[in-house]
């Protein structure tokens, strides 16, 4: 069996605050997402050091592995911890991403849970390839991702702008994130 | 992007459907053995002697079988559907079907003179075995397929190869109504054959369809 049923919920955090996420909490999901997008970062870029890889491409692994989180979340047990199950998708995308670099063999990677006292930051240079990925979108599903991410409207802003429903805004903000998670997974084969 | 502009697109995306992974696989299982059971209704049919037979060991056996290999296969399926899931040992049951059949060939070379042994390794219908145990299983493993695409597997190639040998066991449970070879030493020699052939084709879907 997998890990060990959570003992006291409550010693979770990240459970509970995913928990709270998958209730419809945004900013308990916005702030989670944070957090472990900076142990992510961490467990990224000692992987990519130990495989003597630069240090470009680990924000692309930290924005992957959070991508990969938020449209698999379902697949996360609320009875077992989130950490191990962070750990897991983690892993393979760092994987994934190192061997898009060239790494022949993955080194045996740390756990994603010995990089909780020491979260990184992000580096405020680094580009990513979203940026490109993005250009796979259609004009208006990439208008609304960067209406939303970018330049920080809300949902009902960026509805009123376009002329759209909120509801027609969100669906389409879905998809767009669906279809650059696909537009990731192509890069890679 | 930056990644916190990841994340406020992230986070304003609408907490979607829950998506429940055991009624997913439950319901490809179900959908895909209706199109297993036209196929089956349709060209295949049970044999003529269905009803003496079923008295009859090396008959039933064929069922026990099939299920021994479908049922752990199935619930380990759904353990994988899971990015952080260890295969543990529910694992271990995949070699229910493979003791069951050593055990059932041992006593049959026991019980059978020795100028019969190969008679009933070939039996009647290999070919036929052969073709309708992946052409049953093929809706099986579609359907597995499509449901396992909401799961995050670790391993897609393996977990689509044991989506075939699932949809294999539960078209061999079908297909053994309508055998008419009953000798283990057939059923171990051409049933794993076919099994074979449905697990690389789900090999290659897992790899194709289950990366995520």
């Amino acid at each position: 069996m997998g890990a060990l049923p959570v003992e006291d919920p409550a010693d979770d955090r990240w459970s509970m605050m995913m928990k709270a996420a998958m209730a419809g909490d945004e900013g308990v999901y916005r702030r989670l997402l944070e957090e472990l997008g900076r142990s992510v970062r961490a467990m990224a870029r000692a992987a990519f050091a130990r495989a003597r890889l630069g240090d470009a491409d680990v924000e692309d692994a930290v924005q992957e592995t959070l991508l990969a989180i938020h449209l698999k979340r379902h697949t996360w047990d609320p009875g077992q911890r989130l950490g191990p199950w962070v750990n897991a998708i983690a892993r393979h995308k760092i994987i994934d991403a190192m061997r898009r670099r060239g790494a022949r063999r993955a080194e045996p990677l740390e756990d994603f849970q010995d990089f909780l006292p020491a979260p990184e930051e992000e580096d405020p240079h680094a580009l990513s390839d979203a940026k490109k990925l993005m250009e796979t979108l259609n004009p208006r599903q990439r208008d609304i991702v960067q209406s939303i991410s970018l330049d920080g409207q809300s949902i009902a802003a960026t509805a009123s702008r376009l002329n759209m429903t909120e509801v027609a805004v969100r669906v389409a903000l879905h998809r767009a994130l669906k279809s650059l998670g696909a537009a990731w997974r192509r890069s890679v084969s | 992007m930056k990644t916190s502009e990841l994340i406020a697109a992230l986070a304003a995306d609408p907490v979607p459907e829950p998506v429940h992974l055991g009624r997913r696989l439950a319901a490809a299982v179900a959908l895909g053995l209706v199109g297993a059971l036209v196929l089956y209704g349709l060209v295949v049919g049970p044999r003529p002697d269905f009803a003496e037979a079923l008295g009859t060991i090396r008959f039933d056996l064929k069922f026990v079988d099939a299920l021994a290999l479908a049922l752990p296969s199935l619930l380990l399926l759904l353990r994988l559907m899971r990015p952080d899931a260890k295969a543990g040992a529910l694992a271990l049951w995949l070699f229910a079907p493979l003791v069951l059949l050593a055990a059932a060939v041992v006593a049959e070379l026991i019980v059978v003179p020795q100028d019969e042994w190969l008679p009933r390794l070939v039996g009647q219908n290999m070919r036929y075995c052969t073709t309708m145990i992946p052409m049953m299983a093929a809706p099986i493993l579609a359907a597995l397929i499509v449901a396992l695409r909401a799961g995050a597997p670790q391993h897609p190639g393996w977990t689509g190869a044991l989506a075939g040998a699932a949809a294999a066991g539960l078209a061999s449970f079908l297909y053994a109504s309508h055998c008419p070879d009953d000798s283990p030493l057939f059923v171990a020699t051409w049933y794993p054959l076919a099994t074979l052939v449905c697990a690389a084709a789900g090999a290659w879907a897992g790899r194709r369809f289950l990366a995520w």
